[in-house]
């Protein structure tokens, strides 16, 4: 209850915000993984890649260096599932995972040497500065680009609902999450699904670089990593089978991680990731199909 | 004795002793990369004496090597400094020194103790699970030792390590390593344990228990990485938490996968080939002279190691040896 008392409007708010970014994260990973089975580790570089872009471009036109970012980003993701996950295809899912993280680590030490020729590591992105201001709603101070954050989250999941619920492309998403090889004999054209989910995962992805460098404009090498692998907790742990459990989970896992580090002072927390991460691995095995998943069916792998 | 398993295990040896003989000839400046490479192997062949044979990916063996090399090193660090420097210990740690051999002994005993409790509920995971808790043990061992200022130096640098890891000691401690590990792949728990990788259900069917195979595995992997961290907690002299954690789990895993996952000898040539290269481009990244000045920019090493990882996994998922071990036979395709 003393925990409760200190959570203010402000820290729910701004865990709202956090949560709504890391869900947008976490549907861009539950995409590809639903048609692939590929836990994406170098997701988090897709979200780099375009915080660069938005810094390098910080000279140009505000909607220029948006639209520059989302072309990197969308080329990159592109260029990931041609070059990586195609050839992957029918590796297990341990070995997509080692050869992501290998390109994760690549991308990262690209990025490094990309950063260090002016030789200062770190790249400043500030043509959305505007956005850091606080406007005052009801007593309690809210940077915009928390509301932006949370409205963008709101409206893409609800457009992405529209479109898997709606439309034939969503249908057959869907079906090849449920079974990729079924789903193709009944006439799903496989690299259509797969490249509607490399092309929304990286739409994702763009989004959140923009919104990440607003709220912390000095882009390096490891920008989003540590995000990313929070939110592949979040993912597993909310049940990364389905999309709205992992998308939920990697919501809860951000607002936890808000309201906790808005509530506690920081030398409570220094052990916090011990308790999230053996959260994880209580999850993994009492519940493998995730918290929010029915039943407790592990995690289908396709052979 | 026939003569094929000996040339498996005598191929490993030939290569960590001429790496070690070599090491003695070389200058000073270079012998540190000989010795690093020497200590790749122990760790690599350790982490493949549970990912080779079960076939289950594990990002969490540094841990192992983690809590080793932290072991071995407050425990040898001299008492007139170490009550000077790490005043928050906890008095056992803190009152007492312990000797070279029996900090490498000791690492191996916690890393193997470690990796046994961690083992005991995990290796019931299997394929992505096991990836992503293993990876979470991973995390939560960088936390702990980071942020504990009881057992270790935190998040500071830990230093005045008795740098013993000279030639002999990293080509012994390599070879005892290796030894080990053949020795392992040779025994019946050996043999079961790679049954359940290739067919688990048919394995399970004569009769193996799939969780204690592994938990055995795992075990003595975890010993072995905490042995490979004493020898380099003590090759290195001083040592942070950074250096023990993601980017370790990395280029360790990029040696295995390079040589081939599934062969003893794939993790010894994937360790000294990879840290050969790492090496050599971490000298070039100064400046070097081939001839020409090579001088590549900063960073070159990983984009170069990430990038053959990449490329092999994709390319030719069984690594350069094919996951085979040495043999004197020609293969017939």
């Amino acid at each position: 209850m003393r925990l409760l008392a200190v959570v203010d409007a402000q820290t729910l708010v701004d865990a709202v915000g956090l949560g709504a970014i890391y869900a947008l994260m976490a549907v861009g990973i539950g995409l590809v993984f639903g048609v692939l089975r590929l836990v994406n580790f170098a997701y988090g570089q897709l979200v780099m890649a375009g915080a660069y872009t938005l810094a390098f471009t910080s000279g140009w036109n505000v909607v220029a260096s948006i639209v520059a970012c989302f072309a990197v980003v969308l080329a990159l993701s592109f260029a990931m599932e041609l070059v990586v996950f195609r050839p992957l295809r029918t590796q297990s899912p341990a070995v997509m995972l080692v050869t992501t993280f290998a390109v994760a680590f690549f991308l990262q030490a690209v990025a490094r040497i990309v950063d260090v020729r002016d030789d200062t590591i770190g790249e400043s992105a500030s043509s959305l500065a505007s956005l850091r201001r606080a406007v005052s709603i009801g007593g309690v101070d809210v940077r915009k680009v928390t509301l932006v954050a949370i409205v963008v989250a709101a409206v893409t999941l609800g457009l992405l609902a529209l479109l898997l619920a709606r439309t034939t492309l969503g249908l057959h998403m869907r079906a090849a999450a449920a079974d990729f090889r079924t789903a193709r004999l009944l006439g799903v054209r496989a690299d259509r699904v797969i490249g509607a989910a490399v092309l929304l995962s990286g739409l994702l992805a763009a989004t959140v670089a923009v919104i990440l460098t607003v709220q912390a404009p000095l882009v390096t090498p490891d920008f989003a990593l540590k995000e990313t692998i929070v939110v592949l907790v979040g993912v597993v742990v909310g049940g990364i089978d389905r999309l709205w459990t992992a998308t939920l989970g990697g919501f809860a896992i951000g607002f936890a991680t808000g309201v906790i580090n808005g509530a506690l002072p920081t030398d409570k927390t220094v052990f916090l990731p011990s308790a999230v991460f053996a959260l994880v691995i209580l999850v993994l095995l009492l519940r493998p199909a995730g918290l929010f998943a029915r039943g407790r069916a592990p995690v289908v792998e396709r052979t | 004795m026939r003569l094929e398993p000996l040339v498996q295990l005598l191929g490993p040896v030939a290569l960590v002793v001429a790496v070690g003989v070599g090491s003695t000839q070389v200058s000073r400046s270079l012998q540190i990369s000989f010795l690093d490479a020497l200590v790749s192997v122990a760790i690599v062949v350790a982490i493949y004496v549970f990912v080779g044979n079960s076939g289950v990916v594990s990002f969490g063996q540094i841990s192992f090597v983690a809590v080793g090399a932290f072991a071995a090193g407050v425990l040898t660090i001299p008492l007139e400094s170490k009550t000077f420097v790490l005043r928050d210990l906890f008095p056992l740690l803190r009152d007492h020194t312990i000797g070279n051999v029996a900090s490498l002994l000791l690492a191996a005993a916690v890393g193997g103790v470690f990796a046994f409790l961690v083992g005991l509920p995990l290796m019931r995971l299997s394929g992505l699970a096991a990836g992503i808790a293993t990876f979470a043990v991973l995390e939560i061992t960088h936390n702990v030792l980071r942020e504990w200022t009881r057992i270790g130096p935190g998040a500071t640098t830990l230093s005045l390590v008795p740098e013993t890891t000279g030639p002999l000691q990293a080509t012994l401690g390599a070879l005892a390593v290796i030894v080990a590990a053949f020795a392992y792949g040779k025994s019946r728990l050996g043999r079961m344990l790679r049954a359940t990788r290739e067919d688990p259900a048919a394995a399970q069917a004569t009769g193996i228990d799939v969780h204690r195979q592994r938990l055995w595995a795992f075990t003595l992997s975890g010993a072995l990485a905490g042995f490979a961290g004493g020898l380099l907690v003590h090759m290195l002299g001083s040592i942070t938490t950074e250096q023990v954690y993601l980017e370790l789990t990395f280029v360790t895993l990029a040696m295995l996968v390079v040589g081939g996952v599934t062969s003893l000898w794939g993790a010894v040539v994937g360790a000294l080939a990879v840290s050969g290269l790492d090496s050599f481009l971490g000298r070039a990244e100064e400046g070097v002279d081939v001839g020409f000045t090579l001088d590549v920019p900063t960073g070159t090493r990983l984009v170069a190691v990430g990038g053959l990882m990449a490329l092999v996994l994709i390319l030719r998922p069984s690594g350069l040896t094919g996951g085979r071990e040495l043999t004197l036979r020609r293969r017939t395709a």
